[in-house]
């Protein structure tokens, strides 16, 4: 799924990395706590969260995430901002909640990154 | 800095309870390690431990340097902070466990997933602390195994 697509399904607006816009992405994960996805993100993930600081765009660039999308009406503060600019990390902000904006994407058969535990059950 | 013998040394300082920057340091050791020809997967897993190092600094000492070694065989991060020191590392080491503050939990952090998400980047991971004095890391990844995924 490309991110133009995924900026369709979420209503979302682009706001940085707009050359990335026919980029694909594999798969995606969401979550507002940073330590967790420094521990189970893979590189090239799509991540989606409602953390709006600068240690957001940080964990991205850190893990190799291929996009963030801000969920809830977020947005990513100055210094994150300038941060993805310089990393050249897309930035999509929604306002849909995180469930759904997951579950948009999901539904769409964007596939999670999946832990152990998720292969045994 | 220090370049001899095909060995490059660098120190960074870190000081606590500054957020904002953290992270700083991962940046900086990640595009040293990119000029290298190291391979990516090294790269990450020494970019994510950096990243860790540097936030338990912030989070939780006074200061803190790192002191980031390369030679032709392996890449060692040594990381001694000034703080409060871990009372019990095999309770620290338990994913989940955490004495982060509110105020870190709120900015993303303090899940209790940092010191284990060392190790398990880690081909190799020392830590030692003493309580009241602070903490020492020492972690190595080795450049001529694939070491951990």
């Amino acid at each position: 799924m490309t991110l133009k697509e995924i900026i369709r399904l979420l209503q979302a607006e682009i706001i940085c990395g707009e050359s990335h816009i026919d980029d694909n992405i594999e798969f995606a994960g969401g979550s507002d706590l940073m330590s967790d996805v420094l521990a189970f993100a893979k590189p090239g993930i799509l991540l989606l969260t409602g953390l709006s600081n600068s240690q957001s765009v940080r964990t991205a660039d850190i893990i190799e995430a291929k996009a963030i999308v801000y969920v809830r009406g977020k947005k990513p503060d100055p210094e994150g901002l300038k941060l993805a600019k310089k990393k050249d990390i897309p930035i999509l902000l929604t306002d849909l909640m995180m469930y759904t904006a997951c579950g948009l994407l999901y539904s769409h058969n964007l596939s999670g990154v999946y832990s152990e535990s998720d292969k045994k059950s | 800095m220090t370049e001899k013998e095909n060995v490059l040394t660098r120190e960074f300082e870190i000081k606590g309870k500054d957020f904002s920057r953290a992270g700083n340091i991962s940046s900086k050791i990640k595009e040293i390690l990119q000029e290298t020809g190291i391979s990516n997967s090294i790269i990450r897993r020494a970019a994510i431990a950096t990243y860790e190092a540097e936030l338990n600094v912030v989070m939780y000492a006074n200061k803190g340097i790192l002191y980031f070694t390369l030679d032709p065989d392996s890449i060692r991060l040594k990381i001694d902070d000034e703080g409060r020191g871990i009372k019990d590392i095999s309770l620290a080491m338990k994913e989940g466990y955490s004495t982060a503050t509110e105020e870190y939990r709120e900015m993303g952090f303090g899940a209790g997933m940092g010191l284990p998400n060392i190790k398990k980047n880690a081909d190799k991971f020392k830590i030692s602390s003493i309580l009241g004095k602070g903490t020492s890391l020492e972690i190595f990844f080795f450049l001529n195994n694939s070491g951990a995924s």
